[in-house]
């Protein structure tokens, strides 16, 4: 066995709660907006055009902006409470010490299910996008994508095992070569600098915006929510930056901020390029949007920086999964919710290595064995379900601790003004995506009730019911 | 066997060889660290140390 001198000034993360080897803290605010923009960015890429399919160019438009409502709505309550709650594992140990274990559990399912998910959808795309280069390419044959998927994932899960810092400053790259794609593809093509291409004119003509009305807007909102899932992961970095109280908010918020720029301008270079009616068919039509708006342009250089920029997006969405699912999976463990055995760090690398690990042949089957709707589905409805719980939190948070009582990196203005809004969207989220995927809702809601029925009357046996509260806050206000 | 035939047993073989080595390396690292330490991190070190609040 090694001994260790935990009085040694090479090593950080030692603390008067007798960690002897802790998470780095080597973040910074860059690293913070990459995790959040990385995870999202692919959406911009694909998926989101299945909104354009539900309602129309002019839907899409609503859904993007009331889910960027929504969406900046968790943005500011996340910068609040996890620059206060700064600890791995995010909206779970929120919700551990805000509202308390049962809810604490779901949210952290929800984390796991919503990244893992995510992790194998962007796999399975990233597998596509290499058979159709190998078609682009001339290769005549079918090429077996299970290789590439498995090597991305793999790839990505060796990564997230040497270290954070490395993880974090390849997804800060990719991603920005992947945002300034976008940019480049707007400019080149929106008239700015002369010679634009736009016609939004001829191709929203007669009932070509918005085809069904109202009810299409409604519909559309479910895949509105693709310009920006996935944001609130900057939480799970909160135990591994220099500054939680300054890295976490302003990470965080400038990610919000890019998105909003990114979903308006893919918004507007795709539905002035591209016809509704191919657009809006994600499966049989427009699969990669941006790139193929690049291909309409008829210039060889843009076709190639989408092309890539669709690869790296997607490529960053799953590495800033693999680090989120493994922070939220090692939280759960650290706290005796599931096996203490996935609380362990690794000494060298300071990575949470067996979560990581283990979730691999979890993500590994989803992308293998099924369908991709299926996985981004499942994906979806654990993220809403998320964010359903956020306004009860930052409500109660408030009334717990109220202003001054603790120490915040952050405080959001207009309280409760974003948590009543982000309730009220998130319920006409639910009705949208009701509509359109209820069996899988109710499915979905059945396995979180059986879970949390386990969790309940089996495994909170288990845990350390003192020890899981560590943060050297004052008690809340009526206890 | 064209380009793309390669590849596919390219990747196969980096996948392989990724896996290897965090097998490997956690195998390793069980096995020389107890797990009194490896599991010793605990939530809110920076905060214990640092923050002050009003109670």
């Amino acid at each position: 066995m090694a001994n260790f001198d935990i009085t040694s000034k090479e090593r950080d993360g030692m603390g008067p709660h007798g960690t002897q080897v802790g998470l780095l803290r080597v973040l910074g605010p860059a690293h913070v907006w990459a995790l959040g923009v990385g995870i999202v960015l692919v959406g911009e890429y694909m998926g989101w055009n299945f909104a354009v399919g539900k309602g129309g160019a002019y839907a899409a438009l609503v859904a993007c902006w009331f889910a960027g409502i929504l969406y900046t709505c968790v943005a500011m309550i996340d910068s609040e409470v996890t620059s206060t709650v700064a600890a791995a594992g995010g909206q779970y140990t929120q919700a551990k010490h805000i509202i308390g274990p049962l809810m604490a559990f779901n949210v952290g399912l929800y984390l796991v299910f919503a990244y893992t998910m995510l992790e194998a959808a962007n796999a399975i795309t990233a597998g596509y996008l290499i058979s159709q280069v190998a078609a682009l390419t001339g290769y005549a044959g079918t090429l077996d994508q299970q290789p590439f998927i498995v090597l991305a994932i793999v790839f990505l899960a060796w990564l997230n095992y040497r270290g954070v810092l490395a993880t974090l400053t390849f997804n800060l790259v990719i991603t920005a070569i992947a945002f300034s794609a976008i940019i480049i593809l707007f400019l080149a093509t929106s008239g700015v600098f002369g010679g634009g291409m736009m016609r939004h004119a001829d191709l929203m003509a007669d009932n070509a915006a918005l085809p069904y009305g109202w009810i299409g807007i409604l519909a559309a909102m479910h895949f509105g929510l693709w310009y920006y899932l996935g944001i609130e992961g900057t939480t799970q970095a909160a135990e591994e930056v220099r500054s939680p109280a300054r890295a976490l908010p302003f990470g965080t918020l400038a990610g919000i901020m890019t998105l909003l720029i990114a979903a308006t301008l893919t918004w507007y270079v795709c539905t002035g390029l591209i016809p509704w009616e191919y657009l809006g068919d994600g499966t049989n039509g427009s699969v990669a949007p941006l790139f193929d708006a690049a291909r309409l342009t008829g210039s060889q250089p843009l076709v190639w920086l989408l092309g890539v920029g669709t690869l790296f997006a997607t490529l960053a969405s799953a590495n800033g999964c693999i680090n989120d699912a493994s922070r939220a999976w090692f939280a759960l463990g650290r706290d005796k919710y599931l096996p203490g055995w996935f609380g362990a760090v690794h000494p060298r690398f300071r990575t949470p290595y067996r979560s990581i690990v283990f979730l691999v042949p979890i993500a590994l089957a989803f992308a293998l064995k099924v369908p991709l709707d299926q996985v981004i589905t499942f994906s979806i409805l654990s993220g809403l379900l998320e964010y359903t719980f956020m306004p009860l939190n930052m409500i109660l948070f408030r009334r717990k601790w109220p202003m001054g009582k603790i120490k915040r990196g952050y405080e959001h203005p207009f309280h409760p003004l974003p948590a009543l809004t982000l309730l009220a969207l998130c319920a006409i989220t639910f009705v949208a995506v009701f509509l359109g995927y209820g069996t899988q809702l109710v499915a979905m809601i059945a396995f979180y009730i059986v879970a949390s029925l386990w969790f309940h009357f089996w495994r909170y046996r288990f845990v350390n019911r003192g020890a899981q509260f560590t943060m050297p806050w004052p008690r809340p206000e009526g206890y | 066997m064209s380009f793309w035939n390669y590849m596919e047993y390219g990747a196969w073989a980096l996948s392989a060889i990724f896996a290897v080595y965090i097998v490997v390396d956690w195998l390793r690292t069980d096995a020389t660290y107890s797990e009194e330490v490896l599991t010793s991190s605990r939530e809110g070190e920076l905060e214990a140390i640092t923050e002050e609040h009003r109670s």
